[in-house]
């Protein structure tokens, strides 16, 4: 092979990951304007307009709200009962999803039984069992676990069956026939090559599990930031309800940013 | 000892896939008996279809034939051997998670070789092939022709005495596997091996082989074997020789029929699966 025309590639390939980047920086310039206009309407709409402070606080006072929120540590109980719901539902759902996905996936019959069985019900909206769940689990915290493990369950069992069950036959012959056994298969060809697959499955059942949990707090619960936030706004105290939005968003925003570099980080390996 | 130089002894074997009278019924192979002799090169040439890789894959241990048996040495095949027979696969056969060398030390591995002797084994085995400097390099970073090299360096270190290669050269382009085809005729007359060959090349049949079997269209057998009298490492004028020709002549017009009839074949398995078979 000439040097020549791999050099020509390598060049044309950098000169378009530069103008990508160039493009991806753009379009972040773009995004961010369009965040600061949004705000720039609400502050001139709220400031000079008629827009009752009821039904939109003025975002200067909303940011008081959060200043207050933050140093009086006022936020750490609610917090600390959704994050706890949340452990203990992705915990569940990721340790049942990926053992109940490997064992499915071992053999072609029952991929072909539970797969379409499981994706069927993942296309249910599954918000509509929370009433169920409140009436089994009261309103505390488990009813809220029990929403977030049903929702975060099938993506991550589909993607883990999907992982293991469609591993390109001929790795698993050459393995087989340099005499690997169950368990070298396992380690290191069925696991490795399913990996990336059950990391998405992980990504996507951590972020709906906050998700549903953070929803069915505002609908019926005791305590935590969706709790907080539905007695906020039937207090009338809207400001401090858009505070508390802001910081829900800012910690989903958090954890689906860790979460999605750890994914990146494990792919790269 | 009867077959004391016989490598393989290949005794009726006969395969189908799926139950008789089900869609999925393909009669692949009938009644085939073949001897492979030690230190051989003996390549399996035949119509698409016509069960050349699933008696490769029955000698190897990887499937189990519905009828006969399968002697290496002298013990019936009844799964993989991986201390007697390495295999070489079409492509795509090495782990893109490792690098190269990771790929090497994982056969070993699983052959059972202990892990001081594994560094070295891979190296000398990378060296042959001409990959030392990519040993740290992933699958996926390499061209098809250096993979397919790097597969051939993974069945070498494992040193078994038999290899196995199910079209090794399939995908790659014409002067790439031209050169691979060189190579491999100069490693193969230093080790000795036994090889069994998959290809649908003439040309690389007749340049590699010592023996070329012609298969013929479905259900397959073996019509007829071929001598290719050229000592190891054959060298590219060969290809060019009048007996390069003649022989290539010879394997062309024992084809021609078969695969003429495997094409009418599957034209009429389409029609009576309603036109939507596969091809």
């Amino acid at each position: 092979m000439s040097a020549a025309p791999t050099s020509d590639a390598r060049k044309s390939a950098s000169q378009k990951s530069a103008k990508r980047d160039r493009s991806a920086l753009g379009s972040r310039l773009v995004q961010a304007a369009f965040v600061i206009a949004l705000v720039g309407l609400w502050y001139i709409g709220t400031t000079y307009g008629q827009i009752s402070p009821i039904l939109l606080p003025n975002p200067v006072r909303v940011f008081d709200e959060l200043v207050d929120v933050l140093a009086t540590l006022e936020f750490v109980s609610d917090l600390r009962i959704t994050l706890f719901e949340l452990a203990v539902a992705f915990s569940i759902s990721a340790t049942s999803g990926v053992v109940l996905g490997y064992l499915i996936s071992r053999s072609q019959y029952s991929i072909r039984v539970f797969e379409p069985l499981f994706a069927g019900i993942y296309s249910v909206p599954i918000i509509l069992f929370l009433p169920l769940y409140i009436l089994f689990f009261g309103l505390g915290p488990a009813s809220k676990i029990a929403l977030g493990v049903t929702t975060s369950f099938f993506p991550i069992i589909l993607n883990t069956i999907a992982g293991f069950g469609y591993v390109e036959r001929v790795y698993v012959l050459s393995a087989r026939s340099m005499g690997a056994s169950d368990y070298q298969l396992f380690r290191w060809v069925l696991l490795p090559a399913a990996f990336p697959i059950i990391l998405t499955g992980l990504r996507i059942g951590f972020t709906v599990a906050l998700l549903s949990i953070l929803g069915s707090e505002t609908i019926a619960s005791l305590a935590g930031l969706g709790h907080r936030i539905v007695h906020l706004a039937e207090g009338m105290d809207t400001a401090r309800m858009f505070a508390y939005i802001a910081f829900a968003v800012a910690i989903a925003l958090t954890l689906n940013t860790v979460t999605s570099s750890l994914e990146a980080r494990a792919r790269r390996r | 000892m009867a077959g004391n130089d016989l490598a393989i002894r290949v005794r009726n074997v006969s395969h189908q896939f799926g139950e008789e009278g089900s869609t999925q019924f393909v009669r692949a192979m009938l009644e085939t008996s073949l001897d492979i002799h030690r230190g051989e090169l003996l390549c399996l040439i035949g119509p698409s279809g016509c069960g050349k890789s699933t008696l490769l894959n029955v000698i190897g241990g990887l499937l189990t034939p519905t009828s006969g048996q399968v002697l290496v040495g002298d013990t019936e095949v009844r799964g993989p051997l991986p201390q007697e027979i390495a295999y070489v696969f079409q492509e795509n056969a090495l782990f893109p998670w490792s690098t190269v060398l990771e790929n090497v030390n994982l056969g070993m591995m699983f052959q059972g070789v202990p892990k001081a002797e594994r560094e070295p084994r891979a190296r000398k085995s990378l060296a042959t092939v001409g990959l030392s400097d990519f040993a740290n390099h992933y699958p996926g970073q390499l061209s098809g022709g250096m993979r397919q090299r790097a597969a051939l360096a993974r069945a070498l270190s494992l040193e078994t005495g038999i290899i196995l290669m199910d079209e090794p050269f399939g995908a790659l382009d014409e002067q790439t596997r031209m050169v691979l085809g060189e190579d491999l005729s100069v490693l193969l007359s230093r080790t000795g091996k036994t090889i069994v060959f998959v290809t649908h090349s003439l040309g690389e049949a007749v340049f590699l082989a010592d023996r070329v079997a012609v298969f013929s269209a479905r259900p397959g057998t073996i019509k007829e074997v071929i001598k290719i009298d050229e000592p190891h490492p054959r060298k590219p004028g060969f290809m060019t020789s009048e007996k390069f020709t003649d022989l290539r002549n010879t394997l062309f017009a024992l084809l021609h029929e078969e695969i003429r009839k495997a094409m009418e074949q599957s034209v009429a398995s389409d029609r009576a699966a309603g036109g939507d078979g596969k091809s």
